[in-house]
């Protein structure tokens, strides 16, 4: 990893410089005291050095009782394969895509009513009167197409790059059921609205669940909390969308990183591996080489 | 560590903390089972009636309910009559829903003297069909699903007939009541969702729910 400016770290996250490494040219030590008494700052100086010093006691304050830094630079500093590339941001941007469906949710949530006579009224009002309104609505219901399409593309992105091969094939499995909470999201949150279209759209899709043998009639049912679509459907559907599949999704999501951090990510498949590095001949440890020759991982002993 | 004079003996397991003599189970084992069954006493406790209230939809079955849609004399034989009445109540327009009526007619062998209504969900995946007098057909604009003059399937992606409606004359007027599926043979059956078979072994895989009425 190529060394970085110490201006990009915050400081609890240097290092600490080794003796006479430090960029301050060592001083010749004051001959006299008494004759040359160091300044001393005033106490409006003290306070202004305080003052500068404040914001990063108080993350050293917090690191000390929270031990993060480690973790952190683990994080943020890791070390990703060569031939990294842009595909490789299609998965952060699906969860930016989530934050973004996530504070639009919540904002679109403090005008809307679920209830099957005012639902209706309120997405209007929310388009017609309400500041901004049109457009953060806008945003979540196109910002619902851009997360459905994007995690298409993270998925394609991981199967052609052999990315869900050992030892990630537990984080598939999360991103697969983390793609069925998102069709969960899209099918829930299109009978919001409660016009003509999501009204006939839910209709088709609870059908279609309940075409599945033995269990598909009871699952309509559950979904529709009853034999015909009422006001508990649209409460219950508001129900799914805003609270239970939020809720694993950013659990699943946490999860999902955990394993990224974790296991690293993997390099495109078209890069050729490094040389691997020539170990040395049993015949010379058992001989017993003096010094490092005998460590065979070093890559310096003889091909 | 002992003397070497000590003769080699067996090792015996210590007993491990809180064990008397005679004790089948150590005390932190007796705790140990008692935390993990009270804990798990807790948890069933909040989830079981979660769930319940869940599913409990399932299996309630609401009031039956009849609504007149006209005179007697409003309907004929020969063609189809629309009417709209309130299937789910309590939801405005959105618990509405659209039947076609006609008295039964003996050119098609049905019963005499009893009205027909058939409704106009889709048997495929539940959009609107519409009956058009000039075919005399029920014609489906999502998928292109046709019905004859009864209902029955003549064309398209749908599985079985028309669903229809019960229906009874009270003081001159007509009345329609539960719905209810019929199979290919036209023969009633309870309700069933679109896109589900009925008659035959469909009819165990495709179970009947209890929150429909019976079939008359």
């Amino acid at each position: 990893m190529p060394k970085l400016s110490d201006l990009l770290v915050p400081a609890p996250l240097r290092k600490t410089p080794k003796p006479g490494e430090s960029g301050v040219p060592n001083q010749p030590a004051p001959q006299d005291l008494k004759d040359n008494p160091p300044e001393r700052p005033t106490d409006y100086q003290r306070l202004g050095q305080q003052a500068l010093e404040a914001p990063i006691e108080s993350v050293a304050w917090i690191d000390q009782r929270l031990a993060t830094s480690g973790f952190l630079t683990g994080m943020l500093f890791r070390k990703v394969p060569k031939g990294t590339n842009w595909f490789y941001t299609l998965g952060s941007a699906t969860m930016i895509a989530f934050v973004s469906q996530a504070i639009t949710g919540v904002f679109l949530a403090m005008f809307y009513t679920p209830s099957t006579t005012q639902a209706y009224a309120s997405i209007a009002h929310i388009n017609n009167d309400v500041f901004l309104g049109q457009l953060v609505h806008g945003m979540h219901k196109w910002g619902s197409s851009v997360m459905v399409i994007l995690i298409f593309l993270h998925m394609g992105r991981t199967f052609f790059f052999g990315a869900y091969k050992y030892p990630r094939e537990l984080n598939w499995v999360i991103g697969v059921v983390l793609l069925i909470l998102t069709m969960t999201m899209a099918f829930t949150g299109y009978l919001l609205p409660f016009d003509q279209r999501s009204y006939w759209a839910s209709i088709v899709g609870i059908n279609i669940n309940g075409t599945g043998p033995i269990v598909g009639p009871y699952l309509s049912d559950f979904l529709r909390a009853g034999p015909e679509l009422g006001a508990t459907t649209l409460s219950r559907f508001y129900a799914i969308h805003m609270l239970l599949v939020p809720g694993a999704i950013i659990a699943l999501i946490g999860a999902h990183l955990y394993l990224v951090m974790k296991l690293g990510t993997t390099a495109p498949p078209w890069m050729k591996m490094d040389k691997p590095k020539v170990a040395a001949p049993v015949a010379q440890l058992d001989a017993g080489v003096e010094g490092n020759g005998a460590a065979p991982s070093n890559g310096s002993g003889p091909a | 560590m002992n003397g070497a004079d000590e003769a080699p003996q067996q090792r015996v397991k210590p007993d491990p903390p809180g064990y008397f003599e005679g004790e089948s189970m150590t005390r932190r084992r007796a705790f140990t089972i008692a935390a993990q069954g009270l804990g798990g006493i807790a948890g069933a406790a909040i989830v079981l009636p979660a769930v319940g209230f869940a599913v409990a939809p399932i299996f309630h079955r609401g009031k039956e309910r009849w609504e007149a849609v006209g005179p007697v004399s409003d309907f004929v034989e020969d063609t189809y009559r629309q009417v709209v009445f309130t299937e789910t109540e309590g939801i405005g327009d959105a618990g509405k829903t659209t039947a076609y009526v006609r008295k039964s007619s003996a050119e098609l062998e049905e019963e005499p003297g009893k009205y027909v209504a058939v409704s106009n969900r889709c048997a495929h995946l539940g959009c609107p069909v519409r009956f058009v007098e000039a075919a005399g057909n029920f014609i489906c604009p999502c998928h292109g699903g046709v019905y004859d003059f009864q209902g029955k399937r003549i064309g398209g992606p749908p599985v079985r007939p028309l669903d229809q409606f019960q229906t009874r004359v009270r003081n001159g007027q007509v009345e329609v009541g539960p719905r209810y599926s019929v199979t290919n043979q036209m023969e009633p059956v309870r309700a069933r969702d679109p896109g589900e078979f009925t008659g035959g072994i469909w009819e165990y895989l495709y179970p009947p729910r209890p929150s429909t009425f019976p079939a008359p």
